[in-house]
């Protein structure tokens, strides 16, 4: 079931040195996390939360790992305390992998609430944002996660119905 | 037995009554099999059917049945503790078990792992939990309807969706016709 830029997508996180991650499972995230627990170089720890998985990326980060979570955008609406206080606050480098729920291709109306507040949380945050919408766009991730580790920050790589379908 | 196959053990007995149903599949098999104007569809918000559920059966005095799912659970876990605290005798909670996030890729939980939920729910406070398979669950919603004492029920059925369409009607409708289910 995964696909090519499922396996892509793992091998840049690899690359980069991420050798944690926490994900809390979305469809269009399901064939990067059947790829996360294929790969023995990254400890998968799943969160029931995405706080949780902040709070678990932190202290990653602290025992001396280089973590990232994987997400679905509508949880930016669970995390603002966590990123302001937490991981913003200690200056983690946080990459954050997110399925961009309720754009062009989105099956659940409902899903498209969360798509309009989902850059303009970002952009209050101050959180540097990327957006992947076409296959070649993917080239850019090796750069976002040395950028993430440079500028110690969160940053986030929004990945939407378009770029999953193209990219299938 | 999947999660469909235990609502279709479940139509007649929940159709009467006020549901709760979490999001996702849950919601979508359940509009799929028997839509209701006593069913209140979660479109979005994971988490919250159980606190919903309890917050309604506070509310007023019929029977309610919010049904939720593992993985669900497991996100609002407090959820629990504010039942146990709470008890409303209207009301049953039907945790869906299966192990899995069903709506995502039927990724494992760790429900279907080593957390126990109605130990948890016991832990919490709850006095009425009960662990049931698949093919009891429908008896075990009926008694708990009937009885008036608040009910937890952990439902273990097998990990697996079946393929309906997603709910299109509004949520408004879907609002206000539910409220007009419970004023009646």
């Amino acid at each position: 079931m995964a696909t090519e830029m499922d396996h892509q997508i793992v091998k840049d996180l690899k690359a980069a040195g991420i050798d944690y991650i926490t994900s809390v499972p979305c469809k269009q995230l399901a064939g990067v996390i059947e790829v996360l627990d294929e790969t023995p170089e990254i400890m998968h720890m799943p969160s029931n939360k995405e706080d949780e998985g902040m709070g678990l990326c932190a202290v990653a980060f602290m025992g001396g790992m280089k973590p990232a979570i994987v997400m679905q955008n509508t949880a930016l609406g669970v995390v603002v305390n966590t990123l302001a206080t937490l991981i913003q606050f200690y200056q983690i480098p946080l990459p954050m992998l997110i399925s961009y729920r309720g754009e062009v291709g989105e099956p659940v109306a409902c899903q498209v609430e969360m798509a309009l507040h989902t850059k303009a949380i970002l952009n209050q945050l101050h959180i540097p944002t990327y957006h992947f919408h076409k296959p070649e766009d993917a080239a850019e991730l090796p750069g976002i996660l040395e950028y993430a580790q440079m500028a110690s920050k969160p940053v986030a790589i929004l990945c939407d119905a378009s770029f999953w379908r193209a990219s299938a | 037995m999947i999660r469909n196959d235990v609502f279709q053990t479940l139509k007649p007995i929940i159709r009467e009554q006020l549901v709760v149903c979490n999001i996702g599949a849950p919601s979508q098999e359940l509009h799929a099999m028997d839509d209701q104007p006593s069913n209140f569809y979660m479109l979005g918000t994971m988490g919250l059917a159980s606190s919903i559920g309890l917050g309604l059966a506070a509310a007023q005095d019929k029977p309610v049945v919010a049904i939720d799912g593992d993985g669900s659970v497991l996100t609002n876990l407090g959820t629990l503790a504010t039942i146990g605290n709470n008890p409303q005798g209207n009301f049953t909670l039907l945790i869906i078990d299966n192990g899995s996030y069903g709506s995502t890729g039927d990724q494992p939980t760790y429900a279907g792992m080593k957390t126990d939920l109605a130990a948890v729910a016991k832990a919490c406070g709850a006095e009425n939990v009960q662990t049931v398979s698949a093919e009891d669950t429908a008896a075990a919603v009926q008694a708990a309807i009937a009885s008036d004492e608040m009910t937890i029920i952990v439902s273990k059925c097998e990990s697996g969706n079946v393929k309906v369409p997603v709910i299109k009607t509004n949520p408004i409708v879907i609002r206000e016709r539910f409220m007009e289910e419970v004023r009646r």
